[in-house]
Parts: C-alpha cells; structure tokens; sequence
C-alpha cells in the first residue's frame, strides 16, 4: 500500500463512500459490486432518471434533467401546502404561548 | 422565502417524509395535535371526534357556508404518547387516496424549539404519486378564485 494514502484520503472520495455503504452489511466480490452498480444503473435508465447513448462498443450515461424536474415540479406545491399549514400551527400555538 | 419544510419523496417508493422545526416548544407543538380546538383552527375543520389514546379514533368535517360537506377525514390511533409519538391510520373519505399509515415524531429542539417528522405510507407508489400532486390544487384553486372575483364585477 502506499504510505502516503491515508484513510481520510480514501473517504473524501463519493464513489469508494457508496462502495462502502454497499459492503458494510455483506462482504461481495468485485463482479457483485459490478453487478449491483449495474442493476441500479438499469434502474434509474427505466425510470428514465437516466439516458443511454451508444458509441461505438461503450455505453453512455447522461442524466436526465427533464425527468428529475418533474419529481421536482410536483413535490414543490406540496411542500409549500405544507409549509403553509406549518406556519398556521406556529401563529396559532405562539399565543399560546405568550399567555403562559 | 425559504421554506422551513422539508418533503422527501424518493422515486418509486410508496412513501413520503415531511419534515419541519418549529419556533415552539415541544408542549406546545403537541398540543397543536392534541386539542380538538385547536385543531379545528389550523386544519379549517371541525374534530367530530378526537380520542387521543391507542384504538381511539377520529374524524374531521368541513363544511361549506350552504352546510355540503367538503371534506371528511377519519381514521384510528395505534399510539398516542404525548409530546412524542403518534401512530394513526388517515383516510380522506370520497378520494382514491386510500387508507395511509402516519407515524409522526415530536422531539425537543431547545427549550423553545421543536421538531415533527412525519412518515406517511400509502398503499401504493401511483396512489403517493396522486396526493404529491394534490399540492398544486391550492394554488389552481386561488386562481380559479381569483378569476371568479374579477368576473364578479361584470355580473
């Protein structure tokens, strides 16, 4: 191992954090994490969170930005309904509080 | 403004997370819930029925100023313990919504501060799909109001 190749160093890096994740309930082979890695690729392709383009022999991944807008677009509204009832119980209950 | 809640609805999944802190203390926010009257006051309906323990069931109405019911909600706690937890079922009646599974989570933020996490399930992912979707009804709503107002005028 190079000595200069610290643990916090192997960390920082989002990719070997999720290969982690992967592996901290079961140990796996390195054609299990590929697979895994594979099956979710496949995943998010069929809820087309993901794009394939072919070229030549390799296949690219794009993300969809249309796609993840749309989960965006409708969680919004409802989020701001939410916040709204929120705030209602928060004016509501603050004179409750002052009363005490 | 930024809001101070927070909604998590992953993809594919069948349910949805709603988080928000509150400038309240943790009583008081409990009491939100807890108080029929004070329900009724946030929630814009009346609590026909509200008994706050473990098999205990509710219902809420709202009515329209010519007395339609507009909206009927019920359903029946598993848990009720005060200032943490409540477990209920919710069911908007005349809706395809269905029967939800709700956990929610009081916890103490600071003496004046305090946190709900609510959980909710649905029966299935189109049916969480079609509630998230709901919460553009409010602001169709407001314009159809709106629209309604304006016209007013050339009655």
């Amino acid at each position: 191992m190079n000595l200069r190749r610290d643990v916090f160093q192997a960390i920082a890096d989002p990719t070997r954090r999720a290969i982690l994740l992967l592996v901290a309930t079961q140990s796996m082979t390195a054609g299990a994490i590929a697979a895994t890695v594979s099956k979710h690729l496949s995943i998010l392709t069929e809820c087309e969170l993901l794009q394939q383009t072919q070229s030549g022999r390799e296949v690219h991944y794009h993300i969809n930005a249309k796609k993840m807008k749309e989960v965006a677009d409708f969680i919004e509204p409802f989020r701001k309904m939410w916040d709204d009832r929120f705030n209602k119980i928060e004016a509501i209950m603050s004179k409750y509080k002052t009363k005490k | 403004m930024e809001l101070k809640t927070k909604v998590t609805a992953e993809e594919g999944k069948q349910e949805m997370l709603i988080t928000r802190e509150f400038e309240l203390p943790l009583d008081l926010l409990f009491r939100a819930y807890e108080d029929p009257e004070i329900v009724e006051q946030w929630m814009g309906s009346k609590a026909l029925r509200l008994d706050n323990k473990k098999g205990g069931g509710y219902q809420l109405e709202k009515k329209d100023d010519k007395g339609n019911v507009v909206f009927r909600a019920n359903g029946a706690f598993h848990e009720f313990i005060p200032n943490k937890k409540i477990t209920r079922t919710f069911e908007m009646e005349n809706t395809p919504a269905g029967v939800q599974l709700e956990f929610y989570e009081f916890e103490p933020l600071s003496e004046d501060r305090s946190k709900l996490t609510m959980r909710v399930l649905y029966e299935s992912v189109a049916q969480r799909d079609e509630v998230l979707k709901w919460g553009m009804r409010p602001g169709v709503n407001a314009a159809h109001n709106r629209i309604e107002e304006v016209l007013k005028q050339y009655k």
